[in-house]
């Protein structure tokens, strides 16, 4: 029997947030990252049969996005090729103007960095995923987003004591699951 | 002055060290706040761990999609899947 069951229903629920953050700090484009994870969504609804149960639906999700993400550089770096032969013909501009200067790195950040912000993102979104969905979405819309405590009650229909109290849940069940999972 | 208007209770320090996190306590309430830490050990705890995730949350540089295209997704998403479930 696999150890891990696939549920596609609660995929936008569950993991959308988490694939998110994990392109953005890789393509550094908030639209682009959407469509990635749209995509990596829609390719994991084609090869669901694919799906074995031996890691969790996150880490083979994870998996489809980082093809989804090579295959954007891929796309990227194509597309730079044909243009920096245009513009060595047809442009005078400065030297050293190159258009690859003009295009995100991914690598800009360095490895440890990335490594560190990686593994605590990923600690957060773990204990995230504990929570019941209303503290979840208020943690985050508050917390992440840094939404105003009005537009958070106008857009869930709360009041604003109604909403300190979610938040005072949540930050007290999110700092229990870190004890254990990162500040110790 | 009444004793009550300046000293608070456990769940008012943690209502007050809430907000705070955001921006969003007083200088009085934050004063308040202050009084309490000095002698009780518990609210002196939960600030500490409250402060802990604040700092966690702001160093991971963490994002997250707006609920609009969070909805904008799900409802491509939606269709999708009820398309795969016809075939």
């Amino acid at each position: 029997m696999p150890k891990h069951l696939i549920n596609p229903d609660q995929w936008i629920d569950r993991y959308s947030d988490y694939l998110f953050n994990f392109t953005i700090s890789r393509v550094s484009d908030r639209e682009i990252s959407k469509d990635l994870v749209q995509d990596t969504f829609f390719a994991g609804l084609k090869s669901m049969k694919n799906f074995k149960g031996e890691a969790s639906e996150r880490t083979w999700l994870i998996s489809i996005l980082k093809r989804k993400i090579i295959d954007h550089y891929r796309k990227i770096n194509s597309k730079k090729g044909q243009a920096e032969v245009r513009m060595s013909y047809n442009s005078n501009e400065e030297e050293g103007d190159w258009l690859e200067e003009r295009i995100a790195d991914p690598f800009d950040k360095t490895a440890e960095d990335t490594l560190e912000n990686d593994e605590l993102g990923d600690a957060i979104y773990s204990c995230l995923e504990k929570l019941p969905e209303k503290q979840a979405t208020v943690f985050k819309m508050k917390t992440i987003e840094g939404l105003e405590t009005e537009t958070i009650c106008n857009e869930l229909n709360i009041t604003a004591s109604n909403l300190w109290v979610i938040v005072h849940r949540a930050r007290t069940a999110m700092a229990d699951c870190m004890e254990k999972t990162w500040f110790n | 002055m009444k004793k009550r208007y300046l000293f608070i209770t456990c769940e008012e320090a943690q209502h007050i060290c809430d907000k705070a996190q955001y921006n969003e306590a007083t200088n009085w309430e934050k004063f308040k706040l202050t009084l309490r830490y000095f002698w009780c050990h518990i609210t002196r705890s939960y600030v500490k761990r409250n402060s802990k995730l604040s700092e966690s949350v702001k160093n991971s540089k963490l994002n997250c999609l707006k609920t609009i295209e969070r909805e904008q997704i799900k409802a491509q998403f939606t269709k999708e899947l009820s398309k795969q479930e016809r075939k």
